[in-house]
């Protein structure tokens, strides 16, 4: 793969961005309990990394099992491109009323709340891979934080037995469903965000039931 | 910025005081600070005298027990739920918190910081009076239930956990008070009684009580032609009635009862005769109030309306349980009643889905697996289940099943909500799998016991056990007579069975010491179920099988029938169905200590008694192994 950011000199980043490289440098939180999650959501136009885009982010910051609504984050993003098919989805149409911001500003923001903290989403590949390529678009790097994904912590959640197959892929909806999360506000970012951070911390006290379970514990999760 | 989960978390609040005083603004305001909070069972949210939080905090889903510790005796002050608030009092007077706020269950608290509140508290003048008068009204007794801001009065059972506070508890009185003219004619006040549903009217004159009428007036007094059936009530009423004030105990209630001989009080402004009347109390209202006897339970599970409902009064199950293995009551009616409840529960919940979703196409049967089948289910474990229902022409199966499964996954969320766990390896009806037409069953089970690998074994010796809960029991007779055909001279299943009982050995070590877990989460504790409950719950089905015995399931009674069967044995079998029941007793007793399932054993807690016990039991299953071994043929396969 061609790396994109080698035309530009590394000087030439700009301040935000090495704001929030920074970060990277300290120490991360050796225990769940100190650890900041992020848990993400986007919506889309469509499904294809180059051509679609990114209309919302909806996250919310969890530590120490403690969603603090005053650091939410729920943005809308201007995007040239429509796809009709989605907005049966998520809802969002061309000119929403809400205050919608451009790209750029937006990840700019979006870096600035997350600093280094630990990215958590479903099917998380597909959310920070559309992340990615807007920093790609503004000639950035690639995020840097650690990222959990809820459908395969789910899938370790499950007993090992030749009755269940271990391949299956959990959808949002069976999760909450399995664990009576309601699903209010599905489909838009906000919302699934919030789902998602619910079935997080009960996946994670499911893993975590002798109390000695580490961040780096649930990154080797596979 | 929009903010989509405060204005779901605005949306919850605004239904409870005294968040449905303020505006939509104030409301939204707060909503953006809160903070939601995620507990697990028996978490502490605070503790007797720490100093208070920056925030206080709302039930937003589960249930919140406070308690209060005095001289060395903890005290449950009440139980918050849903929308109650708790942990305000302190904030608002800058004291430490005079009691401890612990999680009953899996609970979602609101924390909301008290520097956003209280200035808007302050500014609205309701809020104050409303606050001001919550904290007020309990100068008598400053930890009574008014402190946690209770404004609806739930007409429901109180939780009798402690007799002392139950006692003095105020009574329940009915507000809706039916009542007539003294001067009415007795046929309409009848009229009235039957229109209404009541057992009782009020004879009410500007107000004040006169006297009451009930059912037993009309028969002793109408129906025995000593008074004509056209003259006034007055002639038939007791009075004067029996007044006593709002805050009446239930304990004086009772009394005063007992005393005079009546079946209902009236509650009066002021409890006298001369003041307006505000509610009546029947002694039937009473034993409902207390509701730790199973029969009243059993009514309020088929009166339920609510899944929540049947979750609260599940609770209530627990509490019975516990006073029952406390007082030391014999198993076997523990079991037989705890049973009873639960299968009334299920079938509640069936009846319900299925007044949701539309009657059953065909016939069907829910059938319980498992401990709930053995009828051994004592605590709340995995809910196991499986429908069967009647044959059908194939191009309409998949219809069919589809509404089962529909049925089947509303009934399995429900019964999880209640306090059912979803088992682990999805062995539930809402799995496709499960959900079967009667010759599917059949070629399901035809398939098990010809192919017999182990997860086959395992299979079988899950199905086996199966108790219907509900519907059609031709179904589940029909399939016992197959598993009984496709197993007789199938020598080769019996031995897979017999080996499958057996891979557990004794628990015991070469030097009579208890095995434990040798790792994973419950390393140095004892597994109950692996080691000890399985083995003789095996062994029981299996020569049970072999006889060819069906609908006892119940692995006690499989052993009391097997003493029948083969008198030779019969001391062995009957100290088989002993150990059972006290192997069952154990892990319910320790269960209940936890508040878990009871199946893993701190050694180290036991008493030397309790050890001694256990040793007894296992001594008894190494014989029973040593029966199958040899009666199976057995020693080639081990």
């Amino acid at each position: 793969m061609i790396n994109w950011f080698t035309k530009r000199n590394r000087e030439e980043l700009p301040d935000y961005w090495r704001t929030y490289e920074a970060l990277f440098k300290e120490k991360p939180p050796q225990t769940l309990k100190e650890t900041r999650f992020v848990v993400l959501d986007t919506e889309t136009t469509g499904f294809d990394f180059k051509e679609d885009r990114v209309l919302c982010i909806g996250a919310v910051s969890l530590i120490n099992n403690t969603i603090d609504l005053s650091e939410s984050f729920e943005l809308y993003i201007k995007q040239d491109r429509f796809n009709p098919q989605t907005v049966a989805i998520h809802g969002i149409i061309k000119n929403e009323k809400v205050n919608m911001l451009d790209e750029d500003e937006a990840l700019k923001r979006f870096l600035k709340y997350i600093e280094n903290s630990v990215l958590v989403a479903h099917h998380a590949g597909f959310d920070i891979g559309m992340l990615n390529q807007i920093l790609k678009r503004m000639a950035l790097p690639k995020l840097k934080n650690k990222v959990l994904d809820t459908m395969i912590l789910y899938r370790a959640t499950r007993i090992t037995s030749n009755l269940i197959d271990q391949e299956k892929n959990y959808s949002l909806d069976e999760i909450a469903e399995n664990y009576n999360i309601e699903l209010q506000d599905r489909h838009t970012a906000a919302g699934d965000a919030y789902i998602t951070a619910m079935a997080f911390i009960r996946i994670v006290a499911k893993l975590n039931k002798n109390g000695k379970l580490t961040p780096k514990d649930l990154f080797r999760i596979k | 910025m929009k903010n989509t989960i405060a204005e779901r978390v605005a949306d919850f609040l605004k239904r409870y005081p005294p968040f449905n005083l303020l505006n939509k603004e104030q409301l939204l305001e707060i909503s953006r600070q809160v903070r939601i909070i995620y507990l697990e069972k028996d978490n502490v949210v605070y503790k007797q005298e720490d100093t208070g939080h920056d925030q206080f905090y709302v039930v937003h889903k589960g249930a919140v027990e406070l308690k209060r510790e005095e001289k060395e005796k903890v005290k449950t002050v009440d139980h918050c739920d849903e929308g109650d608030i708790f942990g305000l009092r302190p904030l608002f007077a800058n004291e430490n918190y005079a009691i401890t706020a612990i999680t009953e269950e899996e609970s979602i608290v609101y924390g909301i910081p008290i520097d956003i509140f209280k200035p808007i508290a302050t500014q609205n003048l309701n809020i104050g009076n409303y606050l001001l008068e919550s904290f007020a009204s309990n100068t008598k007794n400053p930890f009574s239930k008014e402190y946690t801001n209770k404004l609806y009065s739930d007409d429901e059972i109180l939780l009798k956990n402690d007799p002392e506070i139950f006692d003095l508890q105020p009574v329940k009185y009915v507000k809706k008070v039916i009542s007539a003219k003294p001067s009415s004619p007795i046929k309409d006040v009848a009229q009235l009684m039957f229109d209404k549903k009541v057992s009782s009217v009020v004879i009410k004159e500007n107000g004040s009580p006169l006297g009451i009428v009930t059912d037993k007036d009309f028969r002793n007094l109408v129906a025995t032609g000593i008074v004509p059936i056209e003259n006034e009530v007055s002639r038939i009423m007791s009075s004067p009635v029996l007044c006593y004030p709002k805050h009446t105990t239930i304990a004086q209630a009772q009394i005063s009862m007992m005393k005079h001989n009546v079946s209902h009080l009236c509650i009066t402004k002021d409890g006298t005769a001369n003041s307006k009347v505000v509610g009546i109390v029947s002694d039937h209202d009473i034993v409902l109030m207390q509701g730790n006897n199973p029969s009243v339970l059993m009514k309020a599970i088929q009166k339920a309306s609510s899944t929540k409902k049947l979750k609260n009064i599940h609770k209530k199950i627990r509490v019975l349980l516990k006073g029952y293995i406390a007082q030391n009551i014999p198993l076997t009616h523990i079991t037989k009643i705890i049973f009873e409840l639960n299968d009334a529960t299920i079938k509640r919940v069936i009846d319900r889905a299925i007044s949701k979703i539309g009657e059953p196409p065909v016939k069907f049967a829910w059938i319980s697996l498992g401990s709930q089948g053995r009828k051994e289910q004592l605590l709340h474990t995995d809910q196991d289940n499986a429908i069967i229902f009647e044959d059908v022409p194939e191009y309409k199966l998949e219809e069919v099943r589809a509404y089962f499964l529909l049925l089947a996954t509303k009934v399995n969320k429900r019964l999880n909500i209640i306090g059912y766990e979803y088992c682990n390896a999805e062995m539930m009806a809402r799995n496709p799998k499960w959900t079967l037409s009667i010759s599917e069953w059949k070629d399901q089970f035809t398939r098990w016991t010809t192919t017999a690998g182990d997860d086959e074994i395992l299979l079988c010796s899950i199905f086996f056990d199966y108790d219907i809960s509900y519907g059609d029991s031709s179904l589940t007779t029909s399939l016992a007579d197959h598993i009984f055909d496709i197993t007789r001279d199938n020598q080769r299943f019996l031995s897979m069975l017999g080996v499958s009982a057996l891979r557990n050995p004794s628990p015991m070590g070469f030097f009579r010491q208890l095995l434990v877990e040798k790792d994973g989460e419950y390393k140095d504790f004892f597994d109950l179920k692996k080691r000890a409950l399985m083995p003789i719950t095996d062994a029981g089905r299996l020569l049970i099988l072999q006889h060819r015995v069906k609908n006892i399931n119940n692995t006690a009674e499989r052993f009391e029938k097997l003493a029948q069967l083969e008198p030779e044995n019969k001391d062995l079998y009957l100290s088989c169905s002993y150990v059972a029941k006290s192997l069952l007793k154990f892990r319910t007793k320790h269960g209940l200590m936890h508040h878990d399932s009871g199946r893993y054993i701190e050694l180290a807690a036991l008493t030397k008694e309790e050890k001694m016990k256990l040793k007894r039991c296992f001594k008894i299953i190494t014989q029973i192994q040593e029966l199958i071994k040899f009666r199976f043929n057995l020693s080639h396969f081990l």
